[in-house]
């Protein structure tokens, strides 16, 4: 028997309250039907006895006590699976709007998911070649990762997050079984359109999955574009094997909308009025990366979010680096400088670079460069810190080796074109060469045999026969 | 069934049961048709609030509530060395066979193995008389624990059939007890025990032993006793789990508890193949052989996580009680605080600092006294060390789960910043960080390495104090205009903190630096650093010294020198002298 409710109880928001319901049940999806015939969709978000709280995806604009009739679907929110939807465009909330039609679905997937039990975990230890200096030399992507950037507003990080997908090796020898999940939240028609034009110039618009929450679509929709997205990456990576790298941004204005969401309910809010539990929330979409055992499927997470007056400590971006493996942190100095991509070193990270470099995935001597390109490149920011105060004219020559090796690190390893695609053999040279122009000693975070082996002993010699 | 409980409220993972007075606070109960696990944490005479361990979506009202009658417990006995469990007990290897990748909800699985036949030899007999904490009877958990059956606390009287040696399941029985009261008892493999309250014992003992971890920042500068409590605070990235990876792996206890509390998977996945592959020197047996991991990711249930930490100190006194001393890494407590903090949210409680709830200083404190060095009911001795990792937001350690840890623990190790974008690791901050175990622990130094090791110590220290003032100085005007001995000091210094202080973690010899090995690396240091400053008050330029490039063999000298090969350090010491003598000889 189906029931329709007729009328809500009371409309605050984005939520909207009905009585008398039963044999509904915690997190199941209703249908809302309103007088003038459209047709909205909900999520029960609480419930105390016959009176449920209802979380409306579109908006409760234009809905009056009376004028709604609501039908309880019987199942959780769902994402229809099948292998056609490789190359489909759908809204926030998983509805195709590419005028192809209904998904026939193979399968229904609960776009919660479940969390991965960690004995099932594969340890990700598959470099992913991004052909980016930095990235691939000092944070390497490694598949089954997820690496966010966090960048501000006006920053390149769209243009890099592209450069990733059309440089990044993450295919096996044949370039079979890669997909790119592609989740917008918030984000302007013109950005999303970028992302669109661009993977279609590079030719992987077939092997896109599209999810659009445009900055103007309803928000609370955005709290389902990640989950629809990852939803679909699970069953791409862990159904059909395929290795899947999802891109979502911005995750600042997921979480703004979540913020929304929780201050309608009248929850308590945590630090910057975000919710309690939006850890928690950002965990379960973060920690949906990952490989399983017995699947040859990946699945890759490059989340952006876009740092709120480019402070790190902010919330969104604490919480996010607490969560996910590491960080591409770009600089608005070195942007304002022309570099590009504008990754600022020291703050970045890959936590899981350590055991998939070195001998058997990239070059024996790839750790020992990193760490000392890093180290060397925090003692250009003392030096640099110093001539601030007392003059460059000042330093000791040691310390001016440094400047001019900071400068040299900037324009030539940071600095690369948007269409640069550097091998790892260039890069760990390119790292050698600029490390010679120290003097030996200082290099301290390398054992003597590998710093005999790649260290130029005369660098300025070197490099004009190099041209 | 008339007066069955059930759901009248759901919000997230708390369930409200209407107008009843079947359940006690704490208690542990079944939810909804599927048997999700829950604890009831409030109680009012219109409304029982229980927090859920599973996902509740699906969860209705009208579905029952069913209670255990017994607060949340663990069941302890062996199998659990080598396992890995989630929050509150189940292992999850046996769920993966059970329900694939992805953790299904409502999985009943026992916490132990209960078909498995363990070898037990009954070290009682007939009309002994045994009381709470005794050992009934022994068999080999792994290769190198022997797991000590002991009598549940609050059971006591004489032994009335003892089953003789062979082999048994978890259940059965294997000593039958009378009671005073004239009933009997049966001594199975296993117990049960609540994990909120802490496992009787006989006396805590002063902390007088370190717990050595071949980490040279922690050993020397920063010690912690066994049955100590240490927390590492640090923003991400800085290492915190790195540094409790390396406690883990190289520290002299027993047994190692690692929980995993709201963390990642892959780091858990990490842990459990690095732990399998890491070979333990004393015994040749891998690390897994004396290890438990508990991990609750960040993504599975909240409130599981609230629970895990509980669970693992549960645990981790279990084996104390046999008189082993282990280890506890809590990563992170920021995690479980969080936790916290989001159920007090949900039960819509008033918050307290930074939306915590008031209470979060009393659970921090209840959880690290649960660490100690004690005398287990049994006799000889055990200890619990607790190291918790913090994680403060943002990185600011004045948030209040980094400043109420600090109240209730003896050992800080502040992680840096500035020092872990150095890629210097451990990110330990020598100025920041402390030890309260001096006092408790100098005997021992004394004892063990001499009086020399505390001078050491202590020399290393003021030359890092002094170092750190005169930086104020250098990062205005440069190093140049020193005098030449506060130019030492920097040289000195340098040498420590690159030489000593940062530890290589994949380096074969570095991973862990035995006591004796850490005094002779500190003499040899210092007696450059005396030696040099004898050069210098003569008014030797210390560019002299620097050009002999002695200081640049010490900074190498912990990869150079390896373990097995301590007598070179006495080359390194003639060679010192030797270039200092041919300096002083050019000079006069």
């Amino acid at each position: 028997m189906i029931i329709d409710y007729v009328g809500v109880k009371e409309i605050n928001g984005s939520l909207i309250v009905i009585d008398g319901v039963k044999d509904a049940f915690f997190d199941e999806v209703v249908d809302i039907r309103l007088d003038d015939g459209t047709m909205r969709r909900g999520r029960i978000v609480t419930m105390e006895g016959e009176r449920v709280v209802v979380q409306v995806f579109q908006g409760t604009r234009s809905i009056s006590l009376t004028n709604t009739r609501t039908r309880l679907t019987g199942h959780p929110m769902e994402m229809p699976m099948s292998p056609e939807i490789v190359g489909r465009v759908f809204n926030g909330s998983g509805v195709p709007i590419d005028n192809l039609g209904n998904v026939f679905p193979d399968k229904k997937y609960d776009i919660n998911g479940s969390p991965i039990n960690p004995v099932s975990r594969i340890y990700p230890q598959n470099y992913i070649n991004t052909g980016i200096s930095t990235i691939d030399t000092l944070m390497t992507l490694i598949r089954g990762q997820k690496l966010p950037i966090f960048s501000g507003s006006g920053m390149t990080h769209n243009e890099l997050a592209v450069q990733i997908v059309r440089q990044a090796k993450i295919s096996d020898e044949e370039g079979q079984g890669f997909v790119v999940v592609f989740a917008a939240m918030g984000v302007k028609n013109d950005v999303a359109d970028y992302f669109r034009r661009s993977f279609e110039k590079s030719g992987v618009l077939q092997r896109v999955v599209m999810f659009l929450n445009l900055a103007n679509d309803p928000i609370i929709e955005r709290i389902l574009t990640p989950r629809c997205a990852l939803a679909v990456a699970e069953y791409l990576a862990f159904e059909l094997n395929k290795h899947v790298l999802v891109i979502m941004t911005d995750m600042t204005s997921y979480a703004e909308a979540l913020r929304e969401f929780s201050t309608s309910k009248g929850e308590i809010p945590g630090r910057k009025g975000f919710p309690g539990y939006m850890y928690s929330d950002l965990a379960s979409l973060y920690e949906r990366a990952g490989m399983v055992k017995g699947k040859t499927g990946s699945v890759t997470q490059i989340p952006i979010l876009t740092m709120p007056n480019d402070d790190i400590t902010h919330p969104i971006p604490d919480l996010t680096g607490y969560i996910t493996e590491g960080q591409i942190v770009l600089d608005r100095s070195l942007q304002a400088q022309g570099i590009y991509p504008p990754v600022s070193v020291l703050p970045s990270l890959s936590r899981l670079m350590k055991d998939g470099i070195g001998e058997g995935f990239t070059r024996k001597d790839h750790q020992s460069v990193a760490n000392q390109l890093f180290a060397s490149y925090a003692k250009v920011m003392d030096a640099r810190s110093l001539a601030s105060v007392i003059g460059e004219e000042e330093l000791s020559a040691v310390d001016k080796k440094y400047i001019q090796f900071g400068r040299l690190f900037e324009e030539r390893f940071v600095k690369q074109g948007s269409d640069d695609n550097r091998s790892i053999e260039q890069s760990l040279d390119l790292g050698w060469e600029l490390l010679s122009h120290l003097p030996k000693s200082e290099l301290d975070r390398v054992d003597d045999e590998t710093l005999n082996a790649h260290y130029i002993d005369n660098i300025e010699e070197y490099e004009s026969k190099k041209g | 069934m008339e007066n069955q409980n059930v759901i009248y409220g759901i919000n997230g993972p708390v369930v409200t049961v209407l107008k009843t007075k079947a359940f006690s606070m704490m208690e542990m109960v079944y939810v909804g048709e599927q048997k999700l696990v829950g604890e009831v944490i409030t109680v009012t005479e219109d409304l029982t609030t229980i927090q859920v361990y599973e996902e509740t979506t699906g969860l209705k009202p009208g579905d029952p509530v069913v209670g255990t009658g017994s607060p949340m417990n663990v069941l302890l006995g062996p199998g659990i060395i080598r396992n890995i469990f989630d929050g509150i007990e189940r292992p999850l290897q046996a769920i993966a066979d059970e329900s694939g990748a992805f953790i299904s909800r409502g999985v009943a699985v026992s916490a132990l193995d209960t078909e498995k036949e363990w070898n037990v030899t009954i070290t009682v007999k007939v009309g002994d008389k045994l009381c709470s904490g005794q050992i009934y009877a022994t068999l080999p958990e792994t290769p190198v624990i022997e797991h000590r059956l002991i009598v549940p606390p609050k059971v006591s009287g004489k032994v009335k059939k003892v089953f003789p040696n062979g082999n048994y399941k978890l259940m059965d029985t294997v000593v039958i007890l009378e009671m005073e009261d004239g009933s009997e008892y049966h001594l199975t493999l296993c117990q049960q025990w609540p994990i909120r309250t802490p496992r009787p014992v006989k006396e805590r003992l002063a902390p007088t032993v370190p717990l050595i971890t071949g980490q040279r920042v922690i050993d020397t500068l920063f010690p912690v006793s066994k049955g100590g409590t240490a927390a590492v605070p640090g923003g991400f990235g800085t290492g915190k789990t790195m540094t409790q990876h390396q406690i883990a792996k190289w520290c002299d206890a027993d047994i190692i508890v690692y929980v995993g509390c709201g963390e990642r998977g892959n780091e858990m996945s990490q842990v459990l193949e690095e732990f399998s592959a890491l070979v333990d020197p004393k015994n040749n047996r891998p690390m897994t052989d004396r290890t438990v991991l508990i991990a609750n990711t960040s993504n599975m249930p909240v409130a599981a996580r609230e629970a895990s930490i509980y669970t693992g100190i549960t645990l981790a006194e279990y084996y104390r009680d046999m008189g082993y001393d282990v280890a506890i890494m809590a990563d992170s407590t920021s995690r479980w605080a969080e936790a916290l903090r989001e159920i007090s949210g949900r039960l819509e409680e008033m918050p307290a600092e930074e939306g915590y709830p008031a209470y979060l200083p009393s659970r921090l404190a209840e959880f690290y006294e649960r660490a100690g060095r004690v005398t287990p009911l049994c006799g000889g001795n055990g200890s619990v060390t607790i190291i918790g990792a913090v994680s403060p937001q943002g990185g600011d350690f004045s948030e209040p789960v980094t400043q109420n840890t600090k109240r209730f623990i003896r050992c800080f190790w502040a992680l840096d910043k500035s020092l872990a974008y150095a890629r210097h690791y451990p990110a330990i901050n020598w100025i920041g960080s402390y030890s309260e175990y001096f006092t408790d622990l100098d005997k021992w130094f004394a004892d063990n390495y001499g009086d020399e090791f505390i001078k050491c110590r202590n020399s290393i220290s003021s030359l890092l104090q002094e170092e750190s003032s005169l930086m104020e100085i250098v990062k205005l005007i440069g190093a140049d205009v020193l005098p030449d001995d506060q130019k030492l000091v920097i040289e000195i210094s340098k040498v420590i903190r690159v030489g000593y202080l940062q530890q290589n973690a994949f380096h074969k010899d570095d991973t862990f630096v035995s006591l004796e090995k850490q005094l002779l690396m500190m003499k040899t240091i210092l007696h450059l650093y005396e030696r040099t400053k004898h050069l210098v008050s003569a008014n030797i330029p210390i560019a002299r010294v620097l050009e002999k490039g002695l200081f640049d063999k010490l900074l190498k000298m912990k990869y150079d020198i390896p373990n097995d090969k301590l007598e070179m350090f006495d080359d390194y010491i003639k060679d010192i002298d030797q270039k200092i003598e041919e300096i002083m000889a050019v000079q006069l």
